[in-house]
């Protein structure tokens, strides 16, 4: 039965809408969401509010994976990078819809809604945000 | 009487493309001939992360990015597909969830071939009317497959597109709509097979025709319209010249089909096939004009529908989502083998 | 707070050992340790054991136990511990090995780290590594550990100009270090074309930038200092300890190219010595990719941030350079079996600075470093050696 269901059902708000928080003493948003604010600590617990994030940001650092986890290995290769939000967190995720060459530090990019993995032919699918290039 | 109709739409057309000449050259036929016969050059293959519930989300967020409705107010959400995901456990929750209308949402999948999507629509549109909901949002969407080397293979695409029903700045009323339905078995697939079948010929007049002209006379009479009246019309699209030769039989123009036909170039996406035409047609839609469509779902039936297009279309924010010709336009050639590997016509373990 | 020695090291080969399994391979560097040191059972006061992934990699947890009983030592009842932090798991074991001594606890402590990595498919233990990543936000989307070091290689490239060239020569120059070591995977040079050429695992990284799934247990033995002349005439004693931790996933990081960790847990090491980078002669170095070999000697100060990969070009870091990095063959040529290494790397700080290094020895080095790394830079912990 591999996996319970429980862990990815309760990430689906993030997964599916970047949905982060904001501390209520600085204004700091964390995606994903966190349960203090590192800088306010003490002062912001309780005061994490939700927060959706707009899902567009740029391309920091980059690889192509031509090695990939089994879930993975259709896709080969695949651009993974670390982008950087509009409101400021980083996330790690694919890039999708462009040629691998066009993958560069500082592409803008925006959320699309992918299939993420699946538990083999029998169990769930989880879906999820991957990337694709925006104007 | 107030009017009920469609508030704004959305498609979403995965970018791949395999060219017809391509799969000929692969079974050894000739391609041109084929491409010429069907009326289809290239059909639009789903990339291996991409599925009825991703194109129904993206679809389902290009229409809401185009209004200004609350998602939290669509309270029901019914998608049409012959390929949602699981076979139990409905695509409308996960679209329910990506856009932010749950909890209080009635859904449930529908299954009627390649009308599905239209039958959803007809229930969103009740639902608005029985004033049970507020706005409802129905969606045709399919990664259709089909079996290798069969004919099939040529037009079996994927795509799909969303309407969000409601009766407040409508921007294309719904005046009427009715269907025309019996039980012909002229394609099909059976639980737990992965390819459809079909009955060759007799797909023809007694399945298509029959079921579009029956139910677009029948809606016409009910409404007191002429083909003339109409500035465009969509038929359902399962190769390039079935529509031409319905519309023609009923009497209306190839220039009024012309923008709602959409196979040559993406193939036939099935539950979305009517759908897609139908945004292609709004896209362009000016204030006044009316539309008539009439979509088929094999076994059989055919969903008709009398639309005029509103004033309100140009408060739309239509610039806010790709239109269909950018989401056609916007596209990756890929050869035989990397479709086959996408839709898994290699045995993967 | 007093000093601590080593007085007895000991290890396995590391390779793909098929013949031995998981108890073997600890219970023989255990062994060789403690007959190295001069000491009995009966003088052990605790055992420390490193080891990332016991549970996916044999299915077995409650490693501590396990080691005690698999060394013979159940009957005596030793306390035993387990310690992970990924990668750095062995570098984290002796770390509490040498503080419970230095707290005064403890008089004399076997540290072992292992690994046995080939009992489950290749497959398997690539996910297994990947672990040490963030699961639910890294390897989730599709991150491979190899993809992550990637991602800090192609920024380096980006803002410094390194090179896949300087990526490769790290792997030559631990592949010739390899070749002088009788326990390493690899005894055998490689070329830099060949580095170059190698199958892309995620670009920029190819199959010679990865350190490779091995199979290995290293140990050594610690003492009180004031004690430990008493066993061995070559102690050699730690004079600096640091252990930092930072975000667990790439993206949260102050600097991508920055591993934090590796400069705050120097920074604290170099501090209790009361030295600089500088005084630093030569280091074993967390080389699980070869940019992580350029990352570390810029984070342990050793060169400006940005000029490792000249540092490399330069030869400063080969065996005959000023700053020998890796004279072991490092995680690339050695091996890397991911508990073990941490203690691995030790075992070759003391070996140097007793004059033990047989082939690969340095001309007179007095002060040594050890820098072990957890996953992409979450925890790391360094030790500073010098002879007694």
């Amino acid at each position: 039965m591999g996996n319970g269901v429980a862990r990815f059902w309760r990430e689906i708000p993030q997964r599916y809408n970047v949905v982060g928080n904001k501390c209520g003493s600085c204004g700091r948003v964390f995606f994903p969401p966190r349960e203090s604010c590192p800088d306010c600590r003490r002062k912001s617990i309780g005061k994490m509010d939700e927060y959706k994030l707009s899902g567009k940001g740029k391309v920091i650092t980059y690889t192509i994976i031509h090695v990939a986890p089994e879930n993975f290995e259709e896709q080969v290769p695949y651009p993974i990078a670390i982008i950087e939000l509009e409101e400021g967190p980083r996330i790690t995720a694919q890039i999708v819809d462009c040629p691998v060459e066009d993958v560069k530090i500082g592409l803008r990019v925006e959320k699309t809604f992918r299939r993420i993995q699946e538990e083999g032919y029998t169990g769930a699918i989880y879906y999820g945000y991957k990337f694709k290039k925006r104007k | 009487m107030e009017s009920i109709g469609i508030v704004s739409y959305g498609a979403n057309i995965p970018r791949f493309r395999l060219k017809a000449e391509d799969i000929a050259s692969v079974w050894g036929k000739d391609g041109q001939a084929i491409s010429r016969g069907l009326g289809i050059f290239e059909k639009s293959v789903p990339a291996i992360d991409q599925d009825t519930a991703t194109i129904s989300v993206e679809a389902a967020r290009a229409a809401l990015a185009r209004c200004t409705i609350d998602p939290q107010d669509i309270g029901a959400i019914y998608i049409g597909s012959e390929s949602h995901p699981y076979a139990v456990k409905p695509t409308g929750t996960i679209v329910g969830e990506a856009i932010g209308a749950t909890p209080e949402l009635m859904v449930a999948d529908y299954e009627f071939a390649c009308k599905a999507g239209t039958a959803a629509m007809q229930t969103c549109t009740a639902f608005v009317k029985a004033k049970m909901i507020c706005y409802g949002l129905a969606i045709g969407a399919d990664t259709s497959q089909a079996a290798p080397g069969d004919a099939l293979e040529y037009s079996a695409s994927a795509g799909g597109a969303a309407f969000i029903i409601g009766k407040e700045k409508v921007i294309a009323t719904i005046n009427y709509t009715c269907s025309y339905t019996t039980d012909t078995p002229d394609f099909w697939r059976r639980a737990e097979r992965k390819y459809p079948s079909h009955g060759g010929r007799f797909t023809g007049a007694p399945a298509y025709f029959k079921h579009i002209t029956g139910g677009a006379t029948r809606c016409m009479q009910c409404v007191g319209s002429k083909p003339e009246d109409y500035t465009y019309a969509v038929f359902h699209q399962p190769n390039g010249k079935f529509p031409v030769n319905v519309a023609k039989k009923l009497g209306f123009s190839y220039d009024q089909i012309k923008q709602g036909l959409m196979v040559p170039y993406i193939g036939n996406t099935y539950s979305g096939a009517s759908m897609i035409g139908l945004a292609s047609v709004l896209d362009v839609a000016q204030p006044g004009d009316r539309i008539f469509l009439t979509s088929y779902g094999s076994g059989a039936g055919s969903d008709s529908f009398d639309i005029t297009v509103t004033d309100e279309i140009n408060n739309l924010a239509r610039k806010n989502a790709p239109s269909v010709a950018d989401l056609v336009g916007d596209k990756q050639y890929i050869d035989y083998g990397t479709y086959s590997k996408i839709t898994d016509l290699l045995y993967w373990e | 707070m007093r000093d601590v020695a080593v007085i007895g090291v000991g290890l396995t080969h590391f390779g793909e050992l098929w013949d031995k399994s998981f108890r073997q391979l600890i219970a023989e560097a255990g062994s060789k340790a403690i007959l190295d040191s001069g000491i009995s059972g009966t003088d052990i006061d605790a055992m420390y054991v490193g080891s990332m992934s016991s549970g996916r990699f044999i299915g077995q947890e409650h490693i501590g136990a396990l080691v005690a009983d698999a060394s013979g030592f159940s009957h005596l009842h030793i306390p035993a511990t387990r310690v992970e932090g990924a990668c750095a798991s062995g570098g984290l074991a002796v770390r509490e090995g040498y503080f419970s001594i230095a707290s005064g606890i403890n008089d004399i402590v076997v540290v072992g780290g292992i690994e046995k990595m080939n009992d489950v498919g290749g497959t398997s233990a690539t996910e297994t590594l990947a672990t040490a990543a963030d699961q639910e936000w890294e390897a989730f989307f599709g991150a491979t550990f190899p993809g992550i070091y990637a991602m800090i290689a192609t920024r380096h490239m980006h803002e410094y100009g390194t090179t896949k060239e300087q990526l490769a020569q790290v792997a030559v120059k631990n592949h010739a270090n390899g070749v002088l070591n009788p326990y390493a995977q690899y005894q055998r040079e490689i070329t830099l074309e060949a580095a170059l050429n190698a199958t892309t695992v995620a670009y920029p990284l190819g199959l010679l930038d990865c350190s490779p799934v091995t199979d290995g247990s290293a140990s050594v033995v610690l003492c009180a200092a004031e004690k430990a002349k008493h066993f061995t005439d070559k102690p050699v004693k730690f004079i600096g300890a640091g252990q930092a931790s930072d975000t667990l996933a790439l993206h949260g990081r102050r600097d991508i190219c920055t591993l934090d960790a590796t400069t705050y847990a120097a920074k604290m090491a170099y501090k209790q010595a009361g030295i600089t980078a500088q005084d630093i002669d030569f280091a074993e170095v967390h080389d699980c990719f070869t940019i992580a070999e350029i990352c570390a000697i810029e984070d342990l100060g050793f060169v400006k941030k940005g000029e490792g990969g000249k540092a490399i070009e330069n030869k400063i870091t080969t065996r005959d350079g000023s700053l020998p990095i890796n004279t072991s063959g490092g995680l690339k040529a050695k091996g890397h079996p991911v508990g073990a290494t941490g203690v691995a790397q030790i075992i070759e700080v003391v070996q140097q600075l007793r004059g033990d290094a047989e082939k690969r020895q340095l001309q007179d080095p007095r002060i040594g470093l050890a820098h072990n790394i957890g996953g992409s830079g979450a925890t790391c912990t360094i030790h500073i050696m010098e002879a007694m």
